[in-house]
């Protein structure tokens, strides 16, 4: 598993060029709907997106298998008009689990994310806007969980917690703090030089509410490209730490404890390796797609 | 910096590189005589064999080693080693061993009875200056303890003359010679440790058939042919070199692609492909262990009833475990301990895979609407179960039938070992391998009420019963090995009964190897890693 | 800078470390360990003392240059560490000059070829490979190229049988100094496979920013001007515009290559890689606290030298970053 980052993603700094405090109007999402419409990545993205979204929310019902219908009689078995996918090593339908997997890795995609945008903003925010030695020190806690090879924490924070989907979850949520909490940092920084939150502070605005009102609507442009972005590097850590037996547990469905489980039928039994792993990568596709593409069209510069 | 020119000094590397793969892709490897290459699956730790506890270390020892005694090529009974014949007083407790003359280590120092004596004293004195480079914790188990230790069985270990070696036992030890031929005491150099005692580890030397040559570690150790072997004519191989690969499949590959001539921890799926492949042979070990199931019966859970659990063993198909996750390479577990090991009682009926009895069973003791038990599965294969996990669903998916609700939980192994041993489970999966041969290698340390004690229990049933402690106490004072083969018969069907286990399989591991390899014993449950005779006959 | 980030993460570390269930003195007694002996091993070693004296002796040991000794093998991590620490720079390096290569040519071929079919492709090729999981590619390569192939080994560093004696545990730099190329040859085979599945991420992300960044100074004045004054288009490309794209490109350089070191955990147990990382999650598993608190600590030095390394190589590209300033 590669990358617990996102920096290597061009990221100019989108600064609004206007003073807007607030996206309004009909017309501006009528603009932004067409520059969607214009972006082929997001498009495609967004299609990819919301097939999988379906296929974890109605998917399942659909199934003539279950995801843990053991049948020891029919194990391994080739593709065919009853197992579109084959079956595993417990004779259980790839079909199905893979259909199935699809609800796990966007669940523990949204939740590590959401996670990670919580608590990484909201340090990210208290860091640029009071600064001085808040600043030096929640950076500094920055700087030491980016130095630290990712995976290894979460495999470490893992083995601390035991092996659960809940506390790999919770494990890539913090490996991933740092990279919203630095963005919403340097956001914070660009708009406080801003006129409109300088004229509420100079009105004499309280504090929190320049900050719910004023800084934090003009920063999440950004950090929800960002969040779309690390999405897609979520479901990869949750697979690799399913794949080292660290994540999901029996029976549940998740895509890389499928690979580990089969990775030695991969000559005998390919397809129970090739699925899982079209799947997953499907997915990271698509919220790739679409965060790249959101990040053209809401990037001033890229516009042009 | 001219990028158009490092563009094209990039191409010419790539040109060059690909001519030198192309010219020495096939190049012959069997240039330096016998060498064979032994894959497997984990580094050694140490090859100080008295500190180490896994098999993987000791694969590497036993080469360089020898024992006092030696198990015999066939079974697990005992022969002549490193003594070249033994007696034993009335009372059991005097045992004298004769040694075998012009014996030399590998440095050229002499091996004698000094030198037995010297390693004894190394292993069982705390306070001896050279009990160093680790713990020793074989010799503890085996010997109950250490010098100054109540349970402690080895009084005096002395040189009677240049070649006779005494023991004295404070009391009979039944399994004693069993014992002694164990890897971790076997005898090493005492030049080489008075040297260096911590260096042993690193730097071994014995008398063995291999010596030590260098180690790279998480990767390869290669031994090379001692040509002073005291057994004339042997070894065959000029070289052997343990390589380790953590991965079963591409282990496997590497087989096929000849990279390696022997491997252990076959998968048990490619079975079926080294039997299709002319070029490969598979053999079985006899295994010397179990994998069960053990009910925690310490904890407020349905299974503290004797009705539930017979229920639940008779709602395990075993025959689907050992197909789907052993594919065939396991025999069903009826007793704790395997057919192979003498006292074992074939007169003990296993229940059998019956969901109506089981169902009765539940509704007598009033479960009929069956209830939520929480199984424990390791998540790091062990020799005796290459899939815990994949085990825990298949019961999982049978005890569903019956109406018991199973959810399986998994921790890393120092994790499991740890909730385990403090009874924390309501029922887990875990198993046994045999260090010496002796039943109440089995049966005492699993399943007698001493072993229960958190937080490191052995019997992780918590199965506390007064007539089979009764027993195998017994057997373990007796040195007649009929008595002992009754009272062990006897404890099996006590076992049996209460059922605080599911026992599931003995497994029999699969090794792989080229056709040419010859006069490897790799069905030996305990030395089917010993190279002394293999040979490579192309 | 780098002080207050090392103190820091030792103090995670050890934390952490601390807080796995499980007991190193189990770990190395094995499973038939009796209580007694647990506890007077634990004793022995330390490790019933309170936790801050163990790590105040802890950072005494690394202050005095000691990193502490393998409770498992028993050999100092210093003198350990360093084969594996060779094993996985070779391997990442390996996977950096596969992605810095492929990654770079791609991107240009794309800005170059700007909106047009050969455009679509690479930057299809490029988002796909950002998109892979690295595990599941090495377990597809070692199946098509070396299982069902055979055309590349797909284990380990070099063939056992070649009874090579390395110098430097760098192999390469190894098999040169001896002038043994056969062996070069075979470590050559050997990290073919893992390398391409470890350089497939930041290979894309090379050709990405490559392109972006080609694209940008492609349509500046200057370039115009130099091609207005008829110099040859290949001309152009190579050699004024990618000196300006070099920076990001620096970026994702720095950055992935830390991340190698580290994060090649699955690709190391996948193709049997002596490195690093599988040195660590052993020991994890192991619960050998010396080698997972100094383990992770080196790299996380390595990591942070890195890129003060390419922070520095920035300045000395383009004069125009000043440091000291925000």
């Amino acid at each position: 598993m590669s990358a617990n980052t996102t920096m290597p993603t061009p990221t100019p700094s989108p600064v609004p060029k206007k003073n807007e405090p607030k996206i309004e109007g009909t017309s501006r999402l009528h603009e932004g709907w067409r520059s969607f419409l214009k972006s082929k990545s997001a498009v495609i993205g967004a299609g990819i997106v919301l097939v999988i979204l379906l296929i974890a929310i109605i998917g399942p019902m659909l199934l003539t298998f279950g995801y843990n219908e053991v049948d020891a009689n029919s194990r391994l078995a080739a593709p065919s008009a009853e197992h579109w996918f084959g079956t595993d090593d417990l004779g259980r339908d790839v079909f199905a689990r893979v259909i199935n997997g699809a609800r796990i890795s966007l669940w523990v995609g949204f939740f590590a994310v959401s996670g990670s945008i919580v608590v990484g903003s909201l340090l990210g925010l208290l860091a640029g806007y009071y600064g001085r030695w808040l600043d030096v020190l929640i950076s500094r806690i920055f700087d030491i969980l980016l130095a630290f090879p990712g995976i290894l924490l979460a495999i470490a924070i893992v083995a601390m917690l035991g092996p659960s989907l809940k506390n790999a979850m919770y494990a890539i949520a913090i490996i991933n703090v740092p990279t919203f909490g630095r963005l919403m940092r340097s956001r914070v920084l660009a708009v406080k030089q801003e006129d409109f939150v300088l004229a509420a502070k100079a009105i004499g605005m309280k504090d929190r509410r320049i900050l719910f009102t004023h800084i934090l609507p003009n920063s999440w442009t950004p950090i929800m490209v960002q969040g779309t972005l690390n999405f897609a590097i979520a479901v990869i850590e949750a697979a690799g730490l399913g794949f080292l037996g660290l994540g999901a547990q029996p029976p549940e469905p998740e895509w890389g404890k499928m690979l580990s489980d089969c990775r030695q039928y991969i000559q005998s039994a390919p397809w129970t390796m090739i699925f899982p792993g079209l799947a997953i990568m499907f997915t990271v596709l698509g919220f790739n797609l679409l965060g790249d593409g959101l990040r053209d069209i809401l990037d001033p510069r890229m516009k042009q | 910096m001219n990028m158009r020119k490092s563009t094209v000094i990039g191409l010419a590397l790539i040109f060059v590189f690909s001519s030198v793969l192309v010219a020495c892709g096939s190049k012959d490897a069997s240039s330096n005589g016998k060498t064979l290459i032994w894959g497997r699956g984990a580094d050694t730790k140490s090859l100080d064999p008295a500190q180490v506890t896994d098999g993987e270390s000791l694969k590497v020892t036993k080469n360089i080693y020898d024992t006092l005694v030696d198990y015999k090529e066939e079974n697990t009974e005992v022969e002549p080693g490193l003594a070249e014949s033994w007696e034993t007083s009335k009372d059991q407790k005097t045992w004298t061993f004769h040694l075998k003359k012009g014996v030399k280590f590998q440095d050229g120092s002499d091996f004698n009875a000094e030198a037995v004596v010297f390693n004894f004293e190394r292993w069982m004195d705390k306070k001896n200056p050279y009990h160093k480079g680790g713990e020793f914790p074989y010799y503890g188990y085996m010997f109950g303890g250490y010098k100054g230790d109540k349970g402690h069985v080895i009084n005096e270990v002395k040189a009677v003359d240049e070649n006779t070696v005494q023991f004295t036992l404070k009391e009979p030890q039944g399994p004693f010679l069993a014992n002694i031929a164990m890897p971790p005491f076997a005898i090493a150099s005492p030049k080489a440790i008075k040297k260096d005692p911590e260096g042993l580890g690193k730097h071994p030397v014995g008398t063995g058939p291999f010596t030590f040559e260098k180690w790279k570690k998480n990767d390869t150790i290669t031994l090379k042919k001692n040509k002073d072997y005291w057994k004339k004519g042997f070894p065959k191989l000029d070289k052997v070199i343990f390589k380790s690969m953590p991965d079963n499949s591409a282990r496997f590959t590497a087989l096929q692609s000849g990279e390696i001539d022997v491997m252990d921890g076959l998968n048990p799926d490619d079975a079926k492909t080294v039997k299709q492949n002319s070029k490969l042979k598979l053999s079985e070990q006899q295994g010397m262990n179990v994998a069960y199931l053990a009910f925690n019966m310490d904890k407020d859970t349905p299974v503290k009833d004797k009705k539930v659990r017979q229920a639940l063993n008779y709602a395990v198909d075993k025959q689907s475990i050992i197909k789907s996750v052993y594919a065939g390479l396991a025999t069903p577990a009826i007793n704790p301990m395997p057919d192979s090991i003498w006292g074992f009682n074939k007169n003990v009926k296993d229940y059998s895979f019956d969901l109506e009895k089981a169902k009765k069973l539940l509704k007598e003791a009033g479960y009929e609407k069956g209830f939520k038990l929480e199984l424990y599965a390791p998540s790091d294969p062990r020799p005796y179960m290459p899939d815990g996990r994949k085990v825990a669903e298949v019961i999982q998916s049978d005890w569903k039938k019956i109406g018991v609700d199973v959810k399986i939980v998994s921790y890393d192994w120092q994790t499991y070992l740890d909730r385990t041993g403090k009874g924390q489970h309501e029922a887990a999966l875990f198993g046994w391998s045999g260090d010496n041969g002796d039943p109440d290698n089995f049966l005492y340390v699993l399943l007698d009420k001493d072993n229960t004690r958190t937080p490191d229990a052995g019997n992780i049933s918590f199965y506390k019963s007064d007539s089979l402690h009764k027993d195998l106490i017994k057997a373990q004072r007796s040195t007649d090995k009929n008595e002992r083969t009754k009272l062990y018969e006897d404890a099996q069907e006590i076992i049996k009964d209460d059922a605080p286990w599911v026992p599931l399989v003995h497994a029999t591991p699969g090794i792989a190897y080229q056709s040419y390899v010859k006069n490897g014993n790799f069905t030996h449950p305990l030395n089917n890693d010993k190279l002394v005779k293999m040979d490579i006959q192309k | 800078m780098l002080i207050p980030v090392l103190i820091g993460m030792s103090i995670i570390t050890f934390s952490i470390v601390h807080a796995i269930p499980g007991d190193p003195a189990k770990a190395i007694l094995g499973e038939k360990a009796t209580p007694e002996a647990v506890a007077q091993l634990k004793e022995s070693m330390g490790l019933g003392k309170p936790l801050f004296i163990q790590y105040v002796d802890y950072v005494k040991g690394i202050l005095s240059g000691d990193l502490g000794t393998s409770f498992i093998t028993k050999t100092s991590v210093a003198e350990e560490i360093g084969p594996y620490l060779a094993a996985t720079m070779e391997l990442s390096f390996a996977a950096m000059v596969i992605a810095v290569f492929f990654g770079m040519n791609l991107g240009i071929l794309a800005a170059w070829r700007h909106n047009t079919g050969v455009d679509y492709t690479a930057m299809v090729i490029a988002i796909i490979g950002v998109s892979v999981p690295v595990f599941w590619l090495g377990l597809m390569e070692q199946w098509v190229f070396a299982q069902d192939l055979s055309w590349l080994p797909s284990n380990g560093r070099i063939d056992a049988r070649m009874g090579f004696e390395p110098i430097t545990n760098f192999y390469f730099i190894d098999a040169l100094i001896q002038g043994d190329f056969v062996a070069f040859g075979d470590a050559f085979r050997h990290i073919i496979l893992p390398a391409v599945a470890l350089g497939t991420i930041p290979m894309a992300y090379i050709a990405r920013m490559t392109r972006s960044s080609m694209l940008e100074v492609m349509r500046s004045d200057y370039i115009r001007t130099v091609r207005a004054k008829g110099v040859s288009e290949f001309l152009i490309i190579y050699k004024h515009t990618l000196r300006n794209a070099f920076i990001p490109i620096l970026t994702v350089f720095g950055l992935q290559m830390g991340l190698l070191l580290g994060g090649a955990i699955l690709t190391e147990t996948i193709f049997s890689w002596p490195g690093i990382g599988r040195y660590v999650y052993e020991a994890i598993n192991n619960r050998d606290y010396p080698v997972i608190q100094s383990g992770i600590l080196i790299i996380a030095f390595i990591f942070v030298m890195i890129n003060l390394i390419v922070d520095l190589l920035y300045a000395w590209i383009d004069p125009r970053i000043q440091y000291g300033k925000e």
